[in-house]
């Protein structure tokens, strides 16, 4: 998720460097009024985002799936102290580990620093006021808080790709990729985001600002293993459900999303296949209709990877023990 | 904390570029990957100066090779994604051996490998040669805001701490006889990891109870002397990056 240095055109990445760079200054002003102890606090949750995200999980063959952070970061610390955080993480990142372009800064801010901060931090916010108020609740609240923010990130990228990407590739399929995959990773990141989250909350409940004025009462401190192979099971319908709806809206309107010329957009079958796979070019052969296809394709691929994810592991797991 | 400002990407040493002021050098990269950035990825004799500047730079950096080539290595994703684009790209395609590739997908593949690899060797030489204290200083100098550099001098300070923490933590837990597995394994590394944030948090409130009562004014003292920077200095870190702004615009203007 971190973007490189060319990836998205110069004009585009401008663009959102200005606007990250508002969004952050607005954040410092807030933030600064909030609390006066803002540089320790804020310099020690990005230290603590730092760690976090280096705790790999394999989705698939060549996707590092780390967490991000931001929904965690917005529900343990507020919205504006969470994009300071996420933005001096990806600073450093950039600067110290040359991870993520200095020019794309202002994308990786907005995606990742803004998007997937904002959108944890209504999500869990709106969710815990209409729900239940006990801690198992907010858990659950957070989860999807989580893994709803991954996806819209992914959105966020996909939306930045349409308008200043490096083109190739059409529109739907980098779409379809983008959020089949971050749907996987959003698994991840809210399994994580809820355990971490509970217990904390077990602790010092006090500490999180997203349950600040809500009055919670005490359940179980940590989903049971079972509680997590369900959100596993429901994570993959919704990441299937993403790619049956989600994917066909960029093809019959491109014009929405689309401020560059996508020429051929999804005629796949009038083209030779790139490589002759039962997949090829994002469609599945022997079906006509192009828009089934490409959801067909879609839902393979995200099991597929998903499976490849989980035989990784299982191959990691057998190689430790012996 | 061991007094050692050195960070994962810093090598030790003193080059020409090592003593050039984090400022010049921040500034330098700036420009230099903006004028990558903005070059036609087909106007081939722009891109060769670019690969010309980062070479020379790295010789003069004193970077060895190695670490420099493993370094460049958190490339991989991306190259990962652009490599997929000539299967997935749209026509025309031709042919190359049993494969068929989309052109605008080669096109595009070329332009995200190329700059992303140039962008990610200059921030990899200024990373190497210039130390976290030197950075932030430079950042402050080049105008960013005070709060967000002493905000992320106060992370980088304590990132090795936390990271050293989350690392006994883990060591602990495999002592106990706990071994990774999936599923199984994220719920007590979430768990440490809830621990680690509220040690984290409560860390931060110390500090800043340590840095209240030294009379912590809002600035971060700064414990070198940095004299001002030289015009001689600015041009000379400026000058490889003026000479790909100058083949940008070469390019930009020709094609």
């Amino acid at each position: 998720m971190h973007i490189p240095d060319g990836f998205i055109n110069l004009g585009t990445s401008a663009a959102a460097g200005v606007i990250s760079a508002a969004t952050v200054g607005v954040s410092l002003k807030k933030a600064s009024q909030e609390h006066d102890r803002i540089i320790p606090m804020a310099g020690l949750t990005a230290a603590f985002i730092f760690a976090l995200q280096m705790l790999n999980f394999p989705v698939g063959a060549g996707v590092s799936g780390h967490l991000l952070g931001g929904a965690l970061a917005a529900v343990l610390v507020g919205p504006w102290v969470g994009t300071l955080v996420m933005s001096v993480v990806l600073i450093v990142q950039a600067l110290l580990i040359a991870d993520g372009g200095l020019s794309a800064l202002g994308l990786n801010v907005l995606n990742m620093g803004i998007v997937a901060v904002w959108v944890g931090w209504l999500l869990f916010r709106g969710l815990t006021k209409a729900l239940p108020k006990t801690t198992g609740w907010a858990i659950v609240s957070s989860m999807l808080a989580a893994f709803v923010s991954v996806v819209a990130a992914a959105i966020a990228f996909t939306i930045e790709y349409a308008i200043g990407g490096q083109g190739g590739a059409s529109l739907s399929t980098v779409l379809t990729g983008m959020v089949g995959v971050h749907a996987l990773i959003g698994i991840g990141e809210a399994i994580i985001t809820g355990v971490v989250l509970g217990a904390v909350l077990a602790v010092r409940p006090d500490l999180v600002a997203g349950v600040e004025g809500v009055d919670l009462a005490p359940t179980r401190s940590a989903p049971s293993a079972r509680a997590v192979w369900a959100f596993v099971v429901g994570g993959m319908v919704v990441a299937l459900a993403l790619v049956f709806f989600v994917a066909p809206l960029a093809d019959p309107d491109p014009d929405g999303l689309n401020f560059v010329a996508i020429d051929t957009g999804f005629d796949h079958t009038e083209q030779p296949s790139p490589i002759d796979t039962p997949l090829a070019g994002y469609g599945v052969k022997g079906i006509e209709d192009d828009r089934v296809g490409t959801i067909t394709a879609g839902a393979i691929g995200t099991v597929v990877v998903f499976g490849i994810g989980l035989g990784l592991v299982a191959l990691v797991r057998r190689r430790r023990t012996a | 904390m061991s007094g050692s400002h050195a960070h994962a990407l810093y090598f030790h040493g003193h080059s020409a570029v090592h003593r050039l002021p984090g400022a010049v050098k921040l500034a330098a990269l700036f420009v230099y990957v903006l004028a990558v950035v903005a070059t036609p990825p087909t106007f081939f004799p722009a891109m060769v100066v670019h690969v010309a500047v980062l070479l020379t730079a790295l010789a003069f950096s004193e970077l060895p090779v190695g670490f420099f080539l493993r370094r460049l290595l958190v490339d991989i994703p991306f190259v990962l994604f652009a490599l997929f684009l000539p299967l997935v790209g749209t026509a025309p395609h031709i042919e190359v051996g049993f494969l068929s590739l989309s052109v605008p997908g080669l096109y595009a593949a070329w332009n995200i490998i190329v700059k992303a690899t140039l962008g990610v060797g200059a921030s990899v030489i200024v990373g190497g040669t210039t130390e976290v204290p030197e950075i932030v200083a430079g950042l402050e100098r080049l105008r960013v805001p005070r709060l967000m550099t002493a905000i992320i001098s106060s992370m980088v300070r304590y990132m090795e701490v936390v990271g050293d923490e989350f690392k006994r933590a883990r060591i602990a837990m495999e002592a106990r006889g706990f071994r990774a597995r999936w599923l199984g394994h994220a719920r007590p590394l979430a768990t440490s990891a809830g621990a680690l944030f509220i040690r984290s948090y409560e860390r931060g409130e110390r500090v800043y109870q340590a840095m209240a009562a030294r009379g912590f004014t809002g600035h971060m003292p700064d414990l070198e002397e940095r004299g001002p920077i030289s015009p001689g200095q600015w041009a000379t870190g400026l000058a490889p990056a003026a000479v790909s702004l100058v083949a940008a615009a070469a390019a930009l203007l020709l094609t």
